[in-house]
């Protein structure tokens, strides 16, 4: 980090505990002025704790935490002026109109911003009169947004923005923030999906058991992986690891059940390659992918288990999970 | 004005209210339904004359001209037989026989035969020519005060008072936890003592409506009246609706849920329901029970409001009542601030 460069939000050593469960083990995050920050892991892995930490609704056991210079124990009323937080699963009044809604959000700050400037900066103009139980998903998430947005907040808090929306209006989301980004407003989102923080974020930590195992730019962990290109092969009876040894540019092979994952330099020498060992060992093949390598395979490279489980995707609906309070 | 957060807080509350169908039945229509429905139930129908039988026979036409002229009972007149059947049977009060040797027939089991019988002797021995040696004279004064719908409606109020506090911020509050909205709220600027001043104000204005609506239905209705000062009838449920705020606070300061916060506020309300003389006086539990009885806040609450609508009294005759109101609002709002869940 450049001396003298401003932090927005420098964590250290945090700590919580729900009765035996460690859900923050020792976190320690440092993120820039203007940054758009992601938190990415599972769901358990201790995103939601952290969060709700930074934004002052939950207390750390142990650790530092400092938002714009200054800390909850003595600043908290400046503070919550100048934060803007989205909680995951809020439901806002579902019998107040988009326009009454805002204002009542409005009227809790000393410097709001216009209301037109709110809801046009979400999109929701034309939807200013509708009651909030009107409102579709996307357009409920985008509201949500509007009352995190009423006193153009330095740092805004995103916690899971897009869980359980449809893919239209997690890229109308996408964009909203995108916008919101380059006005120069620090931005720390938790997600577990890594397309997201792919394209959202400048710097992603990847979390799990509420520890920051990788940290850098989407670029830099995916780099991580040692060659960028994945080969995800099926065959009739299954190959064995050593069948793979000798591969040009082979740098990691993972197999399970179904099949195997091969992390190459190259797709263009190994693949022919690959082929020919398949041919040679007169085994059918059942399926062929081969595609960049992403945020996925670098959490998996680090822990060995996937970010999003088999059955919890973007279209599935996001398993309830007690709150801990 | 219309920027500051109290303002917009209770505009919310208002809002959620208007916008409930549900919520606007159970605080007016409910109340004044049930005082209708009660209130012809129990209606005072003034004296009624109770039923003799009067035997068969040459002499009975005239005994029962003789027994109604004396203003207290009707007579028939039936086959001996029919008569005994109608006594057993409670149908009649009395079976007389008439002619030269006149004589009763009564059942001492019923808890009017020495009046009925009574009331018999002396319209009989008045029609044989009896002269009344006393000049005795009766002035009637009007019943009004001492009716039950009287009795009823100021234990209305005071129920609708209890349920509208109890269910419109209690309710209200664990709604706003469940949804996890009390928590988005405590993450802006928002002062929570305005959150929590905007359910008492919107309540108390609630209730100057509910109540106004209640009060004029039982005058337009029933005739009832309040006899002594509206200002005291206000200050009343002042007292009442912020001692019930205090206990809606309470229940609604843990729950988590919609079910723990509904049965937690059931097992506040339901007690006071049949103890504290909403619907009969409390003084009909035995003397034990009383001291705890007289400790409830509706109890309180429906003795006050009965002291001032039905008696006149002014607010130092009702000071007990109102102490004991006043304890359990500081005492509910001092501990639920202590133990409310904010986030």
């Amino acid at each position: 980090m450049e001396p003298g460069f401003p932090s927005a939000i420098r964590v250290s050593g945090l700590v919580k505990s729900f009765g035996a469960v460690r859900a923050v083990d020792g976190l320690d995050l440092e993120i820039n002025e203007g940054e758009c920050f992601g938190l990415l892991g599972p769901n358990g892995a201790g995103k939601t704790t952290t969060i709700e930490i930074l934004e002052g609704l939950q207390r750390a056991d142990a650790g530092s935490v400092e938002l714009l210079g200054r800390s909850w124990e003595k600043n908290e009323v400046e503070l919550r002026e100048r934060i803007g937080v989205q909680l995951q699963e809020t439901q806002l009044y579902d019998k107040l109109s988009v326009v009454e809604t805002l204002s009542l959000f409005r009227s809790f700050y000393r410097h709001p911003v216009p209301l037109e400037e709110v809801m046009s900066s979400v999109d929701l103009g034309e939807k200013r009169n509708d009651w909030v139980g009107k409102l579709s998903g996307g357009q409920k998430q985008r509201l949500a947004v509007a009352c995190c947005l009423v006193a153009d907040p330095q740092i805004l808090f995103l916690d899971e923005p897009t869980t359980g929306l449809d893919p239209t209006s997690r890229r109308q989301l996408w964009e909203i923030l995108n916008r919101i980004k380059s006005k120069g407003r620090t931005l720390l989102l938790t997600t577990h999906y890594m397309d997201e923080a792919e394209r959202l974020c400048d710097r992603v930590a990847v979390v799990d058991h509420g520890k920051v195992i990788a940290l850098g730019t989407p670029a830099q962990l995916i780099g991580s992986v040692g060659g960028d290109q994945i080969i995800e092969l099926a065959t009739d009876p299954p190959l064995l690891a050593e069948d793979f040894e000798g591969l040009p540019g082979l740098v990691r092979v993972s197999s399970n059940g179904e099949g195997a994952r091969l992390t190459v330099r190259e797709i263009h020498t190994a693949l022919p390659a690959l082929l020919e060992r398949a041919r040679k060992k007169a085994v059918a093949v059942t399926r062929l992918v081969t595609r960049h390598a992403t945020l996925e395979d670098v959490f998996l490279n680090l822990t060995g288990h996937r970010l999003i489980e088999e059955g919890n995707g973007p279209e599935a609906p996001k398993v309830k999970r007690k709150t801990r309070s | 004005m219309t920027e500051h957060p109290l303002f917009q807080l209770t505009l919310c509350r208002f809002r959620e209210f208007i916008r409930e169908p549900g919520a606007v039945f159970w605080v007016f229509a409910f109340p004044i339904l049930i005082s209708l429905a009660l209130g012809l139930a129990f209606r005072n129908q003034g004296p009624v004359r109770i039923a003799v039988a009067v035997v068969e026979g040459a002499q009975a036409g005239a005994a029962v001209v003789t027994i109604e002229k004396g203003g207290v009972l009707s007579a028939n007149v039936l086959p001996e037989a029919e008569a005994r059947q109608a006594l057993r049977s409670g149908r009649v009060a009395l079976v007389a026989f008439p002619g030269r040797e006149a004589r009763f027939l009564v059942d001492q089991s019923q808890p009017n035969s020495p009046l009925v019988l009574a009331a018999a002797r002396d319209a009989l021995e008045r029609g044989a020519g009896r002269v009344d040696v006393l000049d005795l004279k009766t002035e009637s004064v009007r019943g009004a005060g001492s009716r039950y719908i009287d009795f009823l409606v100021p234990g209305i109020i005071g129920m609708a008072v209890m349920s509208s506090s109890i269910w419109g911020i209690g309710w209200s509050l664990v709604q706003l936890r469940t949804r996890r909205l009390l928590k988005r709220l405590v993450a802006t600027p928002m002062s929570r003592a305005h959150l929590l001043l905007s359910y008492l104000v919107f309540r108390l204005a609630l209730a100057v409506v509910e109540v106004g609506a209640l009060v004029a239905f039982g005058a337009l209705v029933f005739g009832t009246e309040v006899r002594g000062s509206y200002g005291a009838l206000a200050f009343v449920l002042l007292v009442g609706a912020l001692a019930f705020a205090g206990l809606a606070l309470l229940v609604a300061s843990r729950a988590e849920n919609a079910e723990t916060a509904g049965g937690l506020m059931n097992l506040a309300t339901m007690p006071m329901f049949v103890f504290s003389g909403v619907f009969f006086s409390s003084d009909k539990f035995p003397s034990w029970m009383q001291p705890v009885i007289q400790a409830l806040p509706l109890t309180a609450l429906n003795g006050a409001l009965r002291g001032v609508m039905n008696d006149g009294m002014t607010l130092s005759r009702i000071a007990v009542p109102l102490a004991i109101l006043g304890v359990w609002c500081v005492g509910c709002f001092a501990l639920s601030l202590r133990i409310f869940r904010w986030v």
